[in-house]
């Protein structure tokens, strides 16, 4: 392997990994919080796809490429990860709160049927054809030596790193980031320090909807838009998650990026043939179980009896 | 119309093998797995590439069909059940898609999406159990529901039931009390994984060919739908949940309705189903099963000391 190759690779791992590091970070803030998987978190990125995808289409009618298009794009990602964000937040209100004092088992279940309702719900309204995203912008290759990019994959570059730094710096610096900390090491305590927890579930399921909407628009660009396209890349990205540590937000980002590179090289380098391509992610969780179960960043936890 | 109800029970009869196994490892051992549908395909392409390829009959397909999901159920019930149980929810979830992916792509033993077909009928002592003459597989599938019941049951009641429901209930103090918490664990996914792999086999020689489409995540969904409607922890409830799902699942047909009412009908009521029964009624149609050894201590401690 050549080194142009190497780092042609290693971009497409970068581009792919930062959208699995975007849903990761939903599934491991939920996960830091309430201790639950939220099965769900693959079909609300669908349904931001879908949005982002339909709004885009009437934002841009019929003007050609161009700022106007670019613009749109944005406006139509915005809009989609608000209402991704409502979406979640109801999500939760509905089937994941009066289950709160449940058996640990009771909001799985439910989560796993949300998911169904989510996906089917989409495949009926919408139907069970994939749907290509139009192009916001030029999208022939830039040759940079003999490394190819597409413009796609630093648009891509570039929102999953202003999302990951924005999401950093709000957990880190704000007065809700702080509380969401509080809350998922310590319930109960969080509620003595006057910390709404209800409120700061409520957000962090809306956070990590809003970010699965944009991995969802994102993958759009270069693969399709179908009702069930969130169980595979829920699937990879909860493994992204589980790799950094679940809980941890950094892990969450890092494991995303190791995730996506393993993938491209597995199938470049090691002739992984690409039909099992999606079984890479699997042999990872497997791997990581069995060696480092807190992952690579977790903390281990003693189980208080 | 008489036939399609036959059809139905033989459907429900598969699905309940299924959810008996599922009941286990859920109801039982308190173990979200997702993956019923993977062992289910498991154990009919078992039966479909041992009888068409090697020509084995029926019959001695099937204890290889249950040897070969319980083989897989212990390959992933080791490392993700050494740790909490969500991780076996999403490695569960990751392995069906996994066996549909590997069935659609191994195309030398598989035959890719084209599936395997002319699955010679099962015969019993010159007697073909033809599986259009609907009455004799109906005869054959609930004696198969009978004896896994039975044996469910009593592993139920034996020194395993009582351990993975101690499990269940509080792993610290199960395993306080002596009980090898990840044996048990893993012992429940490989029952309820072989049990799959037997309806698969059943299901290969009913439809007489397999294709990787049947094998899908909706499958485990609805099984789990069967085990949650019924009522966990309660093999009867099992059977029951599985009746009424198929009856749900068929229902656009057996009312000529297919046509006003959408195919996905069907699995948004099972999310329904799901969510609903989690909020208000999460043990189930009929409720956790009092074992006979559980009434009797409630009885002696009712009576007091004597």
């Amino acid at each position: 392997m050549g080194i142009a190759e190497f780092f042609q690779h290693l971009m497409n791992g970068l581009t792919l990994g930062g959208i699995y590091a975007l849903i990761a970070l939903g599934y491991t803030m939920v996960y830091g919080i309430l201790k639950f998987i939220n099965f769900a978190h693959g079909d609300v990125l669908m349904v931001g796809a879908y949005i982002g995808l339909f709004l885009f289409d009437w934002l841009r009618g019929d003007s050609p490429l161009g700022l106007w298009t670019l613009v749109a794009f944005f406006l139509a990602m915005i809009i989609s990860m608000g209402f991704s964000a409502a979406i979640g937040m109801f999500i939760e209100r509905v089937a994941y709160k009066p289950l709160r004092k449940a058996t640990r088992l009771a909001p799985l279940l439910s989560a796993i049927g949300v998911s169904f309702i989510l996906s089917n719900g989409a495949a009926w309204a919408f139907g069970t054809h994939s749907r290509k995203f139009n192009y916001p912008f030029d999208n022939s290759a830039i040759h940079l030596g003999e490394v190819v990019i597409t413009p796609h994959q630093i648009l891509i570059l570039v929102v999953s790193l202003v999302m990951m730094i924005i999401l950093k710096i709000f957990v880190d610096k704000t007065r809700m980031g702080k509380a969401m900390r509080a809350t998922s090491l310590d319930q109960g305590t969080a509620m003595l320090m006057g910390i709404s927890v209800n409120r700061v579930i409520s957000m962090t399921f809306a956070i990590g909807s809003a970010l699965a909407a944009v991995g969802g628009i994102l993958i759009a660009l270069d693969f399709k838009v179908y009702a069930t396209m969130g169980t595979m890349m829920g699937l990879k990205a909860f493994v992204a998650a589980v790799v950094g540590g679940i809980g941890n937000i950094s892990g969450a980002m890092f494991g995303g990026i190791l995730l996506g590179i393993l993938e491209t090289f597995g199938v470049a380098v090691f002739g992984i043939p690409t039909g099992l391509k999606d079984t890479i992610a699997f042999g990872v969780l497997i791997l990581i179980l069995l060696l480092k179960p807190e992952g690579l960043f977790g903390k281990v936890e003693k189980e208080k009896v | 119309m008489f036939n399609f109800f036959l059809l139905i029970l033989i459907y429900s009869g598969i699905y309940a093998l299924m959810a008996l196994g599922q009941n286990i490892i859920t109801g039982y051992g308190g173990l979200l797995s997702l993956t019923q549908a993977g062992f289910f395909a498991i154990g009919s392409y078992a039966t479909a590439i041992l009888t068409t390829r090697f020509g084995w009959s029926f019959w001695a397909t099937l204890p290889a069909a249950l040897i070969l999901s319980a083989f897989f159920g212990l390959l992933i019930g080791l490392p993700t059940l050494r740790l909490k149980g969500d991780y076996l929810a999403i490695a569960t979830l990751g392995f069906g898609e996994i066996v549909r992916n590997v069935l659609n792509n191994w195309d030398s033993v598989t035959r890719g999406p084209m599936g395997i077909q002319r699955i010679p009928m099962p015969d019993l002592f010159g007697f073909t159990i033809n599986p259009y003459k609907k009455y004799a597989f109906l005869v054959m599938v609930f004696i198969f529901v009978g004896i896994a019941y039975f044996i469910f049951q009593r592993l139920a009641r034996s020194r395993m039931g009582r351990a993975l429901s101690a499990v269940r209930e509080d792993e610290i103090a199960a395993q306080s009390m002596g009980i090898n918490i990840t044996t048990y664990k893993v012992f429940a996914f490989i029952l309820g994984a072989s049990v799959a792999g037997l309806a698969g086999s059943l299901q290969a020689v009913f439809s007489l060919s397999v294709t990787p489409g049947t094998y899908t995540f909706m499958v485990s969904v609805m099984v789990l739908c069967m085990v949650v409607l019924g009522g966990m922890g309660n093999f009867k409830a099992s059977i029951l949940g599985a009746f009424i799902i198929q009856l749900i699942s068929y229902f656009p047909q057996l009312t000529g309705l297919s046509s006003v009412i959408p195919p996905q009908f069907k699995q948004i009521l099972f999310g329904l189903i799901l969510v609903v029964m989690m909020i208000w009624r999460p043990q189930g149609l009929l409720g956790r099963e009092e074992t006979r050894y559980g009434k009797k201590v409630a009885k002696s401690r009712k009576g007091g000391a004597q």
